[in-house]
């Protein structure tokens, strides 16, 4: 086994013995980037020159008996999220020349403690897409299948951690961004409840919905980095105090709900509907463990309110996006059109809908009929939630209807496209925390995720239990 | 991208938008389309908000609207000048498309037309 495919507990202990060094960890991740990401895509920047004086000072501090659970071990960001001195694009061509002077919260928790900035992932442009088909840097290819989409919108990290390019990722989840490529990649994603997390530094997309979260190989690791970047920031205003509480179940065991209109929605493969099915038997034999039934009524309409509020909060948003004082600035007649040409040449196409689609919405003839609508709509979804959450601890779903399809495939396929995002984005729509755990490999050798759903503001709880009911 | 793909597949007889609309928006929204952009926007624009009409399905009059999720109130903090480093300010500086000196250059805001 080559050291860059450890996991963060098995760097830390092997740092720590003297086993290997920060260095040679890092030099190992490079190596692998090197012969790999031209053909996966995974990267944007690679941080060769800084990574290795970053490694360097690790060492030194490994040494002089300073080591925490990060320090020494090589990390890569989404490229959307902020880092400090490093070029930060969200994969967008405006924003091709943007180096921020600052990390993000979540980023300077990381580095505090020593962990290694190997490079940035490539990424769906400003995070807007579901197959890593949409970035302007080109597409991400699956390392268990090259002519198959990573997942997306993360799904450059998702891919760098399943193909060993890094020891953990940072990533961000708006509506399935982190769980639905860690499902397609073999890996774990974790979305954290919304406001657990400070955002500051992430660019945003839809600022109601967007949440950070890790990348890994194991669900204790993904529970590692969460304990770091969780808190209170008073740089991000919606960031919320989480206080301890102890870990309780609802009843004598832990119960557990299937929700059936996951199950039964048109269009989800066979394969990936038995293996999860296979999975829920298998941990029903957990005595511990109650599995029951469930239901979730307004699963349908989550689509429609995702897509209406967040093309809304994506157009407000990006409106910042202008070139004025960072950014690849075009030449216009006057300011209107400064503004309107760089808008146009550095978004693609799937940004600039959103855009329309997002601006349409918030227009005085359609705010009563679309945006309000769907805000009602969300208070239904998120009710739903509560009633079930009354009665059960978490609930298991698959993370996706579909392995990773090929790589221009839904051009064709537009209803499974469409149901690319359907089981990923209630849990966003109702803020709540999720993870997608990796379960099972198709025939054809795809892997499968399963996803956890748990209250709001319970990750501990999530994180705890998923280790326990799937003991990966 | 999903569902807009979905859509355009859906022959649609009665646009719900016009094309005059859709430059409106546009307008509003700071992008230069071109013609082939506007007439697509137009169209999946169209079947978007036609398709977003399931929601009526909903019965939501006694129902309010869930703006964010945290519940959190009127967070306020003290309005201080932070600290940054000199080095700092001048990477910010120096990600100006522009400039004259330390000063961002921009096109004049209020007399567009006299260059």
């Amino acid at each position: 086994m080559n050291i860059n495919e450890l996991t963060i507990k098995e760097c830390y202990d092997g740092l720590k013995k003297g086993d290997f060094t920060s260095v040679e960890l890092t030099q190992a991740c490079l190596a692998q980037i090197k012969k790999r990401n031209k053909e996966l895509n995974a990267f944007i920047s690679v941080f060769e020159k800084e990574a290795l004086v970053e490694a360097e000072r690790a060492d030194e501090m490994i040494k002089s008996g300073k080591q925490q659970i990060l320090t020494g071990i090589p990390f890569c960001v989404k490229d959307s999220i902020s880092t400090k001195d490093g070029l930060s694009t969200a994969a967008a061509k405006i924003l091709s020349n943007y180096v921020p002077p600052f990390d993000a919260t979540v980023i300077r928790k990381i580095r505090e403690q020593g962990a290694v900035l190997i490079g940035k992932n490539n990424c769906d442009t400003f995070g807007h897409g579901a197959s890593n088909e949409n970035s302007m840097y080109g597409p991400v290819k699956n390392p268990h299948d090259i002519k198959r989409v990573s997942g997306g919108s993360s799904g450059g990290t998702a891919v760098a951690i399943a193909d060993n390019m890094a020891i953990f990722g940072i990533a961000e989840d708006t509506g399935g961004s982190i769980r639905q490529p860690a499902a397609f990649c073999g890996v774990v994603g974790l979305r954290p409840s919304y406001g657990i997390n400070s955002r500051f530094g992430v660019m945003p997309m839809a600022s109601s919905f967007d949440t950070v979260g890790p990348i890994t190989k194991s669900v204790t690791d993904a529970k590692i980095i969460q304990e770091i970047i969780a808190g209170q920031d008073f740089l991000d205003a919606t960031t919320v105090e989480v206080k301890n509480k102890k870990l309780k179940v609802k009843n004598k065991k832990l119960k557990v709900g299937i929700p059936q209109e996951y199950f039964e929605i048109e269009g989800i493969d066979e394969e990936v509907k038995k293996i999860i099915e296979n999975k829920i038997k298998e941990i029903s034999k957990n005595k511990d463990l109650e599995i029951v039934s469930v239901s979730l009524p307004m699963t349908k309409y989550a689509i429609p309110v995702y897509y209406i509020i967040v093309s809304s909060e994506d157009s407000s948003n990006l409106a910042r996006i202008d070139a004025i004082r960072y950014g690849e600035r075009k030449e216009g007649s006057d300011l209107y059109n400064v503004y309107a040409q760089s808008r146009a040449e550095g978004m693609n196409e799937e940004v600039k809908r959103r855009i329309m689609i997002g601006t349409c919405a918030l227009s005085a003839d359609y705010y009563d009929i679309s945006f309000r609508k769907a805000q009602k709509v969300r208070t239904l979804i998120i009710q739903d939630f509560e009633k079930v959450f009354q009665e059960v601890d978490l609930l298991i779903t698959p993370t996706t209807p579909t392995p990773a399809f090929k790589l221009g495939e839904k051009k064709d396929d537009i209803l499974s496209m469409y149901l690319a995002d359907i089981f990923v984005s209630p849990a966003a729509v109702a803020g709540l925390p999720a993870i997608s755990i990796p379960v099972g490999l198709t025939k054809k050798k795809l892997p499968v995720g399963m996803q956890i759903i748990g209250s709001r503001l319970e990750d501990e709880k999530l994180l705890s239990f998923s280790n326990l009911i799937i003991n990966y | 991208m999903s569902f807009f793909i979905f859509f355009d597949k859906i022959y649609l007889e009665n646009m719900k938008l016009t094309l005059k609309e859709i430059e409106k928006i546009a307008t509003l929204a700071r992008l230069n389309l071109s013609a082939e952009e506007k007439k697509m926007y137009t169209e999946q624009l169209s079947v978007i908000f036609d398709y977003i009409e399931m929601l009526n399905e909903v019965n939501t009059d006694q129902v309010s609207e869930t703006y964010q999720v945290t519940g959190l109130k009127d967070v306020v903090r003290e309005d201080e000048v932070a600290f940054w480093e000199e080095e700092d300010k001048q990477k910010l500086i120096n990600n100006f498309p522009d400039k004259m000196g330390n000063l961002l250059k921009v096109k004049a805001v209020f007399d567009n037309n006299d260059e």
